[in-house]
């Protein structure tokens, strides 16, 4: 295995979805290659950094605002709706 | 089917039903549980305004973020997500369960946000393939380890301006599918399904999004873990 080879292969050993000889391969060759080592393990660190940091902040207020002017326009709807199936019954 | 999003001339409806299965996994001969969000979708349509707030405080964060990432924006994004629950609410009846309740609404989620930034940029058609043609990133180039870890080095603050300002910098087509797969913890099948993609294409699209990430996440970890 190259590190073409490697490369292509390392969104699938990130999501642990291969099968064992290749895992083998791919341990072989890091064992063998620094460069492709420190960009496993770099890459590691960027997707742990962002998970472990949301980069935006979405504070309680923030939610309970947006909570409350979506079921005000979800209650408008309700009634809206309902008025105008009444006065269908009507007519 | 990678050129599904092409344009978001093509909109993705909230009603284009999504195969991803809304049971959970069961052994053979055991009925499958269905996702709780069934049984909040179904009161909800029957009238119980209760239920879909709860369904709004379960998903709202991850809709709010899911478009702030895609739009840069912040008033845009508090907006998006009003309007992404409302439509959801309007449309309920057209939840037919075959897919999470949760992709559907990043569906919606992802549509509104590309329909947004197309207003911002009148000119200019924004597509979820903008860009994704670059090799930018695509080789790695820069081999030097980062130590001590970006935790050790940065403060909190300083490390979120560099997450937010790094992650701005990548293309829309792959700061949605990172978002969505590393951030949002999405599945790569969930991910496909909410963006109109193929799996091979989100696996493509994230091994470049993650090492153009890690490529300028070094220029600022590497720098600091240089003596001077």
């Amino acid at each position: 295995m190259n590190c073409t080879d490697f490369l292509a292969k390392l969104t699938d050993y990130f999501d642990g979805q291969i099968d064992a000889e290749l895992l083998t391969e791919v341990k072989e060759h890091l064992g063998s290659c620094h460069h492709c080592e420190v960009v496993v393990d770099t890459t590691r660190q960027t997707i742990d950094v962002y998970r472990g940091h949301q980069p935006y902040e979405f504070p309680d207020e923030l939610s309970s605002k947006l909570r409350g002017a979506i079921m005000d326009r979800c209650r408008k709807h309700v009634e809206t709706t309902v008025g105008e199936k009444t006065s269908a019954g009507v007519k | 089917m990678a050129a599904e999003l092409s344009s978001i001339d093509q909109e993705l409806e909230p009603t284009d039903e999504i195969a991803v299965d809304s049971t959970e996994e069961a052994p053979e001969g055991v009925a499958a549980e269905p996702h709780p969000d069934v049984l909040l979708v179904e009161q909800a349509r029957a009238g119980d305004t209760a239920a879909f707030e709860k369904l709004i405080r379960q998903y709202d964060r991850q809709i709010f973020r899911t478009a702030l990432h895609i739009t840069q924006n912040r008033e845009d994004a508090e907006d998006i997500t009003q309007d992404v629950f409302f439509k959801a609410f309007q449309k309920l009846d057209q939840f037919k369960g075959n897919s999470k309740f949760s992709t559907w609404l990043v569906r919606i989620a992802v549509n509104e946000s590309l329909m947004r930034l197309r207003k911002r940029k009148t000119s200019k058609t924004v597509s979820m393939d903008q860009d994704v043609e670059t090799d930018e990133g695509s080789i790695p180039r820069d081999f030097a380890e980062w130590r001590p870890n970006p935790e050790q080095t940065f403060s909190q603050s300083e490390l979120g301006d560099i997450l937010r300002k790094t992650i701005a910098g990548l293309p829309p087509g792959f700061r949605t599918v990172f978002t969505l797969r590393d951030i949002e913890n999405l599945s790569t099948e969930e991910t496909a399904e909410a963006l109109g993609l193929s799996v091979p294409a989100v696996k493509s699209r994230l091994l470049r999004a993650r090492l153009q990430l890690r490529e300028r996440l070094s220029r600022y970890f590497r720098k600091a873990a240089t003596p001077a």
